[in-house]
C-alpha cells in the first residue's frame, strides 16, 4: 500500500518540472485532493455488497417466478386415484412413459366439478369445458441434447421416483416454478440453492448428477475417450 | 464521505473478490453455454411421439438390421439392430447417414425428362404415366424392328425380387443384356462351382476361426458385410485368433493384423500355392479330408483318357519355398513359417479379393485360397468356408417367349460372358466403356437401376463418353447421381427407407439370411417403386411381355413369391436359413482342385498393370476406407467431414508416395502434381507415406462425386477415371489391382 502511496506522491511532485520554462507556469489541476485512508472499510464494503449481490440478489434477479396455470393438489390424487405415482404417470404397454397425463386422463374423473373449490371450478371452466390441454410447467425439463428414458430408470434400473423427483407426491399445492431467464429451464435443474450445494439426489438435475449415480451404477462406464461414462448413453 | 479514486479502486478489486466467493460467475457460464445451445436456428428433432421401426439398410451390400428412431414421421436417427445376425448393433458411417440421404438435397423430386444436351443438367420434370409411356414406346419400337437384344440393364446384383422382375421383363421382351455390378462375388462364385460344382455363394464361418489368412482382403475395410466383419473381428479378437494380411500396402486391416506380409503387388496368388508347397512336402496337410472328400490332388484320367497332373504335382514342382520367395519378395523362412503355423492351426480359413472386394480378381488365385483351406479340411466345416446354394424362393418358374424374345436370347450377350472365349463368366461388366464402343452390336437402350455405373466402374472417363452415344438411357436412381445426370429420362424409385423389399443373402455370412426391407416413413417426393414402374412398362408394352407380368401391382408380386415367408418377414424382420451339410456337385461328387469338366485349377496368373514402363514408371493402385463409400451410393456428406486431412484436403486428394519414390521424382508433402495413367490424368496432391512400397502410388477410392450436391460432390477425384481393367486370360474378370502411372509436378 505505501509503496504505491510514495509512487503517487512522486509523480505528482513531478508534474511541475514537465511544464515547458516558457509557458507561464499553470495552476495545478483543480483536482480535490485524494482522499487519505478509508481504502480497507471501501474494499471490505466491496466484498460485502458483491457477496449480497451474487448470494442474494442474483438469483432473486436469475429467475422469473410463474404460478402454474392449475394449482394441483398431488397428495389428493395420489390418495383418490391409487396405485402411488403409476395412477396417472404410467408406462403405456409398448414401454415408453406417460409423463404428465394428458387432459383426456383428467377428465376420465374431472368430466364434472369435484366438490366445490373455486380451482375447481376454473379448471372445468378453462381446459376441460374447452377442451384444451393445461399447459403445465415442466419443473424436470431437460435439454433437447439430452435422452432420457424413464424406462430405463424404473423398470430396468428399479429406481424409486422419489430419487430424482422428491416428495411431490406429497405436495397439496403447485410450487411456483422458477423460470431460469437465461436458458428458460426450471430452477429445479441447478437446484434451489445457488451454490449448487445439495443434500439430496432429488435436489438437482444436472449432468453431473446423472454421471454421478451412472458412474456408481457402472452404466456403460465404456468410453475410450474419457475413461468414464459413454457420452452417447444420454446425449444420443 | 467522498468516494475518491483509490477508495474506488479498493471497492472495486474488493467487489471482485467478493463475486469470485459467490457462484455468480460460474453460474452465468453455465447458463450462458445452455443459452447458446438453445438458438432457435441450433437444428433439433421436432418434439413429438418417439417411436422405433425396425428394417434393413441396403446403402451397400453388408445389409445390416437398422432401428430407425423417429419423432413424428420424422426419421431422426438409425442404429444398428441389437442381436440381428449381421451387425449386431453395430453400424458404419454410411449406415448411420441414411437421413442425410432420405432428406439430402440430391434426391430425384419426380420423373425428370432431359430437354437440354446430355449430361447439362436441364430438366423437365413430367407425369409418372408420361415416363412409363416413353419406356414403353421406346422398347416396343426396337422389338418391331427384331432389335430387342439391343436393350441392356445394368443391376448392382441379380438376386432379388426387383432384379428378377428386370430378368424377367429383358427375357421376354428378348434381350440377353442383363448386367450387374462387377465384385469378388463374380470369381468366388465362379471358384465355387468349379471346386464344388454348387451354384451359390461362399459363407465364412469367421467368429469360429482360430486363424484367420487374408489375401488382401480389406477386412477391416468394406470387404464382406462391413459390420458383420467388423464384428467377426472383434470376436478373432477375443478368441486370440492369429490374423496374417497378405498386402503390399499398409492399410488397417494389415495394420490391426497379427502379422503384416508385403508381398510384391498381384502375387498373392504365388504365395497362396507356395504354402500349398509347404504343407503337402512336409504332409501337414488333412490326410483324411482329402483322401474321402477330394479329387485331383494326386494324378488323374481324364474323360479322353489322357493323363492329367494332380493338383500336388502342380504345386510341388512350380512353388518351392525359393521360387515362391523371388515371385513375392518375401523371406523363405517366413513363408514356411506361415505354412507351418496355417496347417497347425485348430480352425484355420483363407480368405481372398483384394480392399472391399470391387475388383473380381483371378479365378486361379480364388481357387488356390480354396485349394489351400481344402488342404487344411477348412471346407464346410464349422471355422471354415462353406457353400451356401441360391435361396429357392429366388427360383422363378421361366416366364413364356414369343419368337422375338425367343430369337432376342439368343443373341451373343454384348459382354461376351458364358460366350466361347469367356464360358465361365456370368458377367463381365468391368468392360462396359470398351464394349459400348467396340462390342458386337451397338446397345441401343440402357436401364440402370441402383447402379452408377458412370462413377463406379474402370475406365469411367471412357464410359462418360461411351454413354453419351447410347440412344436412350434410362436411370431409376433416387438421386442425382452421375449417371441420371446423363440419362435421357430419370425414374427416381423410392430410397430404402421408404420401400418395401425382399433383401436376398448377404455375402460372405456363414449363413443364408432372407431379410425384409420395409417403409420406415412415406415417401418424400413423386417417387415410384422400380418393382411397380417395371410391372407398368411391361403392362405397357402389351402382349407376350404383359402376360409374364399377372401382378397388379410389386406388392403382390412380392407377397406371391415370398409365400408363407412373407409373414413371419414382416413381424421378425429377418428369416435365418440351416446351413447345408457338406456336399459336391461336380462330375466326380467331391471337391475338385482341378475342375475335371473345364480344367479350370489353381494358378498364378501374373496381372500386367495396363501401361508402358517407359513413359509411366509408378504404379498406382486404389484403397479402401470404411469413411469413404466406394460403391453406388456416394458418401454422405457427414463421411466426408470424418476424413483425415492427408486424404482429402481443401477438395484435393491426397495420393499416398513413399518418401523414397517421392525423393527420385522430387516431390515433397502436399506438392501438387498431375497423376497421368493410360486411363486419364488428374490433379492430386502428395502425401509422403512408408505405407506404400517404393514405386507405388496409393489413392483412396469413393472421391470425386461430380455429380450429387455440393455438400458430397466436387471433392477429390474419381480413383475409377484413372484405372482400366484388364482380363484374366481364364475368366475373362477384371483382374486389375493396379495400372502404369506417373507423376508429374505442376
Amino acid at each position: 500500500m505505501s509503496t504505491v502511496e510514495e509512487k503517487s506522491q512522486e509523480v505528482t511532485e513531478e508534474q511541475p518540472d514537465d511544464a515547458t520554462p516558457v509557458d507561464p507556469p499553470e495552476p495545478p489541476p483543480a483536482t480535490e485532493a485524494e482522499p487519505k485512508g478509508g481504502i480497507l472499510p471501501a474494499f471490505l464494503i466491496g466484498i460485502v455488497a458483491s457477496l449480497i449481490v451474487g448470494w442474494v440478489v442474483f438469483p432473486q434477479l436469475l429467475y422469473s417466478k410463474k404460478r402454474q396455470p392449475v394449482d394441483f393438489n398431488h397428495a389428493i390424487h395420489v390418495r383418490e386415484v391409487g396405485n402411488d405415482c403409476a395412477g396417472c404417470h404410467y408406462f403405456r404397454e409398448d414401454g415408453t412413459f406417460s409423463g404428465i397425463p394428458k387432459l383426456d386422463k383428467c377428465v376420465e374423473c374431472h368430466a364434472e366439478p369435484i366438490g366445490i373449490s373455486r380451482e375447481e371450478a376454473d379448471f372445468i371452466e378453462k381446459y376441460v369445458a374447452t377442451g384444451t390441454e393445461v399447459p403445465w410447467y415442466v419443473y424436470a425439463k431437460q435439454p433437447p441434447c439430452v435422452f432420457f428414458s424413464h424406462a430405463a430408470h424404473i423398470k430396468m434400473g428399479h429406481m424409486e421416483c422419489a430419487t430424482c423427483h422428491g416428495d411431490i407426491g406429497e405436495s397439496e399445492h403447485a410450487r411456483v416454478y422458477q423460470e431460469n431467464r437465461i436458458t428458460g429451464y426450471s430452477r429445479d435443474i441447478w437446484g434451489h440453492n445457488i451454490s449448487g450445494y445439495t443434500r439430496h439426489t432429488w435436489e438437482s438435475m444436472k449432468m453431473a448428477d446423472c454421471a454421478r449415480c451412472h458412474q456408481k451404477e457402472n452404466v456403460h462406464q465404456s468410453s475410450v475417450q474419457t475413461k468414464k461414462g459413454a457420452c452417447f448413453v444420454c446425449h444420443k | 464521505m467522498k468516494v475518491g479514486r483509490r477508495r474506488f479502486l479498493a471497492f472495486g478489486i474488493g467487489g471482485a473478490v467478493g463475486t469470485a466467493l459467490t457462484p455468480l460467475p460460474w453460474k452465468l457460464m453455465d447458463d450462458i453455454s445452455i443459452w447458446t445451445q438453445n438458438w432457435p436456428w441450433t437444428p433439433v428433432p421436432p418434439k413429438g411421439v418417439v417411436s422405433h421401426v425396425n428394417s434393413v439398410c441396403t446403402l451397400c451390400p453388408g445389409r445390416c438390421g437398422i432401428t430407425v428412431r423417429k419423432v413424428g414421421d420424422r426419421v431422426v436417427k438409425i442404429e444398428g439392430t441389437k442381436g440381428h445376425p449381421v451387425n449386431d448393433g453395430g453400424i458404419c458411417l454410411l449406415g448411420l447417414s441414411g437421413p442425410q440421404f432420405l432428406y439430402g438435397p440430391s434426391r430425384v423430386r419426380s420423373p425428370l425428362k432431359r430437354v437440354g444436351k446430355r449430361g447439362e443438367g436441364r430438366w423437365e420434370a413430367i407425369s409418372w404415366e408420361q415416363a412409363v409411356s416413353e419406356v414403353a414406346k421406346r422398347m416396343g419400337e426396337l422389338r418391331a424392328k427384331a432389335e430387342p437384344h439391343t436393350v441392356g440393364c445394368l443391376l448392382p446384383e441379380d438376386r432379388g425380387s426387383v432384379a428378377q422382375l428386370f430378368a424377367r421383363l429383358l427375357t421376354v421382351y428378348g434381350s440377353p443384356n442383363v448386367m450387374r455390378r462387377p465384385s469378388i462375388e463374380d470369381t468366388y462364385e465362379m471358384a465355387l462351382y468349379q471346386t464344388h460344382g454348387i451354384i451359390g455363394r461362399p459363407g465364412f464361418d469367421l467368429q469360429k476361426t482360430t486363424f484367420l489368412l487374408s489375401f488382401g482382403s480389406g477386412y477391416l475395410q468394406g470387404w464382406g458385410s462391413p459390420v458383420h466383419m467388423f464384428r467377426a473381428h472383434s470376436h478373432l479378437l477375443s478368441n486370440s485368433c492369429r490374423v496374417v494380411q497378405v498386402e503390399p500396402r499398409l492399410s488397417i486391416s494389415a495394420a490391426k493384423a497379427d502379422r503384416w506380409m508385403a508381398v510384391k503387388p498381384g502375387t498373392e496368388a504365388a504365395l497362396a500355392l507356395g504354402l500349398c508347397h509347404v504343407i503337402v512336402k512336409e504332409s501337414l496337410y488333412d490326410k483324411a479330408f482329402v483322401d474321402k472328400h477330394c479329387q485331383g490332388f494326386d494324378a488323374w484320367t481324364d474323360e479322353q483318357g489322357q493323363k492329367q497332373p494332380g493338383f500336388k504335382e502342380l504345386v510341388l514342382g512350380n512353388f518351392t519355398p525359393a521360387t515362391t520367395a523371388e515371385i513375392t519378395g518375401l523371406k523363405q523362412a517366413d513363408i514356411i513359417e506361415l505354412a507351418r503355423n496355417f496347417a497347425k492351426a485348430s480352425r484355420p480359413l483363407a480368405i481372398c479379393g483384394r480392399g472391399n472386394g470391387s475388383v473380381p480378381g483371378t479365378l486361379g488365385e480364388f481357387m488356390a485360397v480354396y485349394a489351400l483351406n481344402a488342404l487344411v479340411g477348412s471346407v464346410g466345416r464349422s471355422g471354415g468356408v462353406l457353400a451356401l446354394p441360391e435361396a429357392e424362393y429366388l427360383q422363378w418358374p421361366a416366364p413364356e417367349m414369343d419368337e422375338v424374345a425367343a430369337k432376342g436370347m439368343q443373341q451373343q450377350r454384348l459382354d461376351g460372358a458364358g460366350g466361347d472365349k469367356y464360358p465361365l463368366a456370368r458377367y463381365r461388366t468391368s468392360y462396359l466403356a470398351a464394349l459400348l464402343k467396340g462390342g458386337g452390336y451397338p446397345l441401343k437402350m440402357l436401364l440402370v437401376a441402383g447402379e452408377n455405373p458412370v462413377y463406379d466402374l474402370p475406365g469411367s472417363t471412357e464410359l462418360k463418353k461411351a454413354l453419351a452415344d447410347i440412344p436412350f438411357l434410362v436411370s431409376f436412381s433416387s438421386f442425382m447421381d452421375e449417371t441420371a445426370a446423363m440419362a435421357d429420362l430419370v425414374l427416381p424409385n423410392h430410397i430404402y427407407l421408404e420401400r418395401l423389399e425382399d433383401v436376398p443373402p448377404v455375402f460372405g455370412l456363414p449363413k443364408p439370411l432372407l431379410q425384409l426391407c420395409r417403409p420406415v416413413t412415406a415417401p418424400q417426393f413423386d417417387t415410384r417403386h422400380t418393382g411397380d414402374v417395371i410391372i407398368q412398362i411391361a403392362r405397357a408394352l402389351g402382349g407376350g411381355v404383359a402376360a409374364a407380368f399377372p401382378w397388379p401391382d410389386y406388392e403382390s408380386c412380392l407377397k406371391q413369391v415370398l409365400g408363407g415367408h412373407f409373414a413371419r418377414l414382416h413381424k421378425d424382420g429377418y428369416l435365418e436359413g440351416r446351413v447345408p451339410e457338406l456336399r459336391f456337385e461336380t462330375a466326380s461328387g467331391r471337391f475338385e482342385f482341378i475342375n475335371t469338366e473345364y480344367k479350370a485349377k489353381p494358378a498364378y496368373t501374373p496381372v500386367i498393370p495396363q501401361g508402358d514402363k517407359g513413359v509411366f514408371p509408378l504404379v498406382l493402385t486404389g484403397y479402401d476406407s470404411m469413411r469413404l463409400a466406394g460403391g453406388a451410393v456416394a458418401d454422405s456428406p457427414f463421411m466426408v467431414k470424418s476424413v483425415d486431412d492427408t486424404v482429402l484436403k481443401k477438395g484435393d486428394v491426397l495420393v499416398e508416395v513413399n518418401p523414397h519414390t517421392a525423393g527420385q521424382q522430387g516431390l515433397a508433402e502436399g506438392d501438387a502434381v498431375v497423376l497421368a495413367t493410360p486411363a486419364g490424368r488428374a490433379r492430386v496432391r502428395v502425401h509422403l507415406s512408408h505405407r506404400v512400397p517404393p514405386g507405388m502410388v496409393a489413392m483412396p477410392r469413393g472421391l470425386g462425386h461430380t455429380a450429387y450436391d455440393p455438400f458430397i460432390g466436387g471433392k477429390g477425384v474419381n480413383f475409377n477415371e484413372l484405372i482400366a481393367p484388364v482380363p484374366d486370360p481364364v475368366s475373362g474378370l477384371d483382374a486389375a489391382w493396379g495400372i502404369r502411372a506417373s507423376l508429374t509436378k505442376v
